[in-house]
């Protein structure tokens, strides 16, 4: 379809221009003065930003807030930690979703499901190539006591024979809700954990031949 | 699908073949004498008719008074299938042949009997233990079996 030119507009040309020439004069006129700074505040930094606290609080607040994952999934409740992974329920949300394919790089084990006697060796592996400070969330009937194969010939009867267990979540499979809950757990556990020494405990260079 | 063959459609080939082999007929499996199994085995894997070239599973079964092998063979070109059984009556130390040198998928699962089962394969290429570790004391599919 074609436009056809002696169609009426809203404005003429020349109302256009006019336009055009008032915005620029009001820019210009608001523009004499140069605009502060954005960095000045940068000199109450130290009014501003410190804030007193325990050494303790700090760490424990870095460690709660970035749990990591270990991939160590020996059996079903696997798919419970995967939806709980999921959109649906999310855990990222609370900053605790990242899974390490690779032990070193992670500080949290989530023992889901069961053990067998034959694999007991490497996840006693895995656990032991996890750098401290780490823990262990036994997920599941079999996670904790070995659930309906306690009796089994073959089942470790619970993983804290393995591993030492910070947090036991029951169910069999546990729904999301309850393993994001037992992450939860853990993180006010870790929050009260004291991580300084006292200084009465470190060695003293000064005074020799005493603790 | 596969039609199970009545085992009747073959006993009478296998008795005039190999006489004496078959201990007995059931509806739908023969028994054969265990020391007979490689030869009726082979001849149901080769003759023209039979053809049961496709292995589908073996397993065992303890019986208390003996152990019971089956295996389920399968003939693609008449797609048809036959159950073979072979009985060893001692529980000390039950042999049954291996199948392996017919069959190649025979191999893990005679593994598994001898793992879970106990029941020694002769002429098996790598008898020993898949998924227990080796020093497990027992067999724990036997009924005898416990902890």
């Amino acid at each position: 379809m074609e436009i056809s030119s002696d169609k009426d507009y809203i404005y003429t040309s020349s109302e256009l221009d006019y336009q055009e020439g008032q915005l620029i004069e009001e820019v210009k006129a608001s523009s004499r003065e140069s605009i502060q700074d954005p960095d000045a505040w940068l000199d109450e930094e130290l009014k501003r930003n410190i804030l007193l606290t325990s050494v303790d609080w700090v760490l424990d607040w870095a460690r709660r807030s970035s749990l990591w994952t270990a991939i160590c999934f020996p059996a079903c409740c696997a798919f419970e930690f995967i939806a709980a992974e999921g959109p649906r329920f999310d855990m990222s949300r609370f900053g605790m979703e990242i899974l390490r394919a690779s032990p070193r790089q992670a500080d949290l084990m989530i023992t889901a499901g069961t053990l067998t006697w034959k694999m007991a060796p490497n996840v006693r592996r895995i656990y032991n190539q996890m750098p401290d400070p780490k823990w262990v969330i036994a997920m599941g009937a079999c996670g904790i006591s070995g659930g309906i194969f306690r009796s089994s010939y073959n089942v470790v009867p619970g993983y804290n024979k393995i591993v030492p267990v910070d947090v036991y979540v029951p169910g069999c499979p546990p729904r999301p809700e309850a393993l994001i809950y037992a992450v939860q757990m853990l993180q006010k556990k870790i929050a009260k954990a004291k991580v300084v020494p006292d200084l009465s405990e470190l060695p003293n260079p000064l005074r020799k031949g005493k603790k | 699908m596969t039609v199970a063959i009545s085992a009747k459609e073959i006993i009478s080939q296998l008795n005039t073949k190999f006489p004496g082999a078959i201990e007995e007929a059931g509806a739908d499996s023969v028994l054969v004498k265990s020391d007979s199994l490689l030869a009726v085995a082979e001849y149901l894997k080769t003759a023209e008719g039979f053809k049961f070239e496709y292995l589908n599973y073996i397993t065992a079964v303890d019986y208390y008074s003996y152990f019971e092998v089956v295996y389920q063979i399968t003939s693609l070109e008449s797609n048809r299938s036959v159950v073979l059984k072979a009985r060893s009556y001692t529980r000390d130390n039950p042999t049954v042949p291996s199948v392996t040198g017919l069959w190649q998928g025979a191999d893990f699962q005679e593994r598994e009997i001898y793992d879970l089962m106990g029941i020694t394969f002769e002429g098996h290429p790598n008898l020993k233990r898949i998924f227990l570790w080796d020093g497990f004391p027992g067999y724990p599919l036997r009924k005898d079996f416990n902890q």
